[in-house]
């Protein structure tokens, strides 16, 4: 079974036997909006938004209910500080070590290196398991959008779960 | 100005980001194996690289790492969603984040 698993089908499927609906999934057909990147990443600000359910010891944890709420991590936090709240996906690994659902560690190692110029003073993280992509569209997605804006970013990497 | 990470290839077509670095990990690996530091940074350079190397609006880069094996695919197709009962309460990792949260709302009141 060397291909990707095909989460969507699985899914489907699981509902179908649940006498659920389809979920309807976000399908665009449009082109995606794109923009060239006009300097090297070792010259740019880079920002991240996370849905792992990530948030630092001391905030409000997500809760489960189609939770729209996003927080601000910054990014000085200490690894040891940071916490996982998710249902969809096994946290055993991510407990032990966030870099893998949230690299804020080895992105600072890459600024250190020269590889990226700067990071934002903040990650954005939310928890991706809301099932109203109605919500996520309107009340969500535009309140992090400005977060990133405000922070200044050149660029900004998406690390979903 | 986007790249966007992910372990999940039939979402993201779906989804159609500017720009995608697949990884074909179990979900909740997106950036990389527990404790290895040097495989974690290997993948986000090779993911980083996407932001100039990756051209064509939608392109997927598919990142040359493999999990050891593939048992957790068939684990991967058989589990579902069951769509329990949610409840809105913050599910809190330990219960000591629990008392430093609900610490730090109650000190800032009505500011936080």
């Amino acid at each position: 079974m060397a291909q990707p698993v095909e989460y969507i089908t699985r899914i489907a499927d699981n509902y179908a036997k649940l006498g659920y609906k389809p979920y309807q999934w976000v399908s665009n057909s449009d082109t995606p909006p794109w923009t060239p990147l006009r300097k090297p990443l070792s010259q740019c600000r880079l920002g991240l938004v996370a849905s792992g359910g990530i948030y630092a010891a001391g905030q409000v944890a997500f809760h489960f209910k189609d939770d729209v709420s996003f927080r601000a991590i910054p990014t000085t936090v200490r690894t040891s500080d940071l916490r996982t709240a998710h249902f969809a996906y096994d946290q055993t690994d991510a407990r032990k070590d966030p870099n893998v659902v949230f690299p804020l560690a080895k992105l600072r190692r890459l600024v250190n290196e020269g590889v990226v110029g700067s990071l934002a003073e903040n990650f954005f993280t939310f928890m991706g398991g809301v099932y109203s992509s109605r919500r996520v569209t309107e009340e969500l997605a535009p309140r992090i959008t400005e977060s990133l804006l405000a922070e200044k970013v050149d660029v900004a990497l998406l690390v979903p779960v | 100005m986007t790249l966007s990470m992910s372990s999940a290839l039939d979402i993201t077509r779906a989804g159609k980001p500017p720009r995608t670095a697949f990884l074909d990990y179990p979900l909740g690996h997106t950036t990389g194996k527990p404790n290895q530091p040097e495989l974690q940074r290997e993948i986000l350079v090779q993911a980083l690289e996407g932001f100039t190397s990756l051209t064509v609006p939608g392109s997927i880069k598919m990142l040359p790492f493999r999990w050891e094996d593939e048992d957790w695919k068939r684990t991967a197709m058989m589990d579902g969603d069951t769509r329990v009962e949610r409840h809105d309460t913050p599910q809190y990792q330990t219960e000591d984040d629990r008392i430093r949260a609900e610490a730090n709302t109650a000190a800032c009141g009505s500011h936080c």
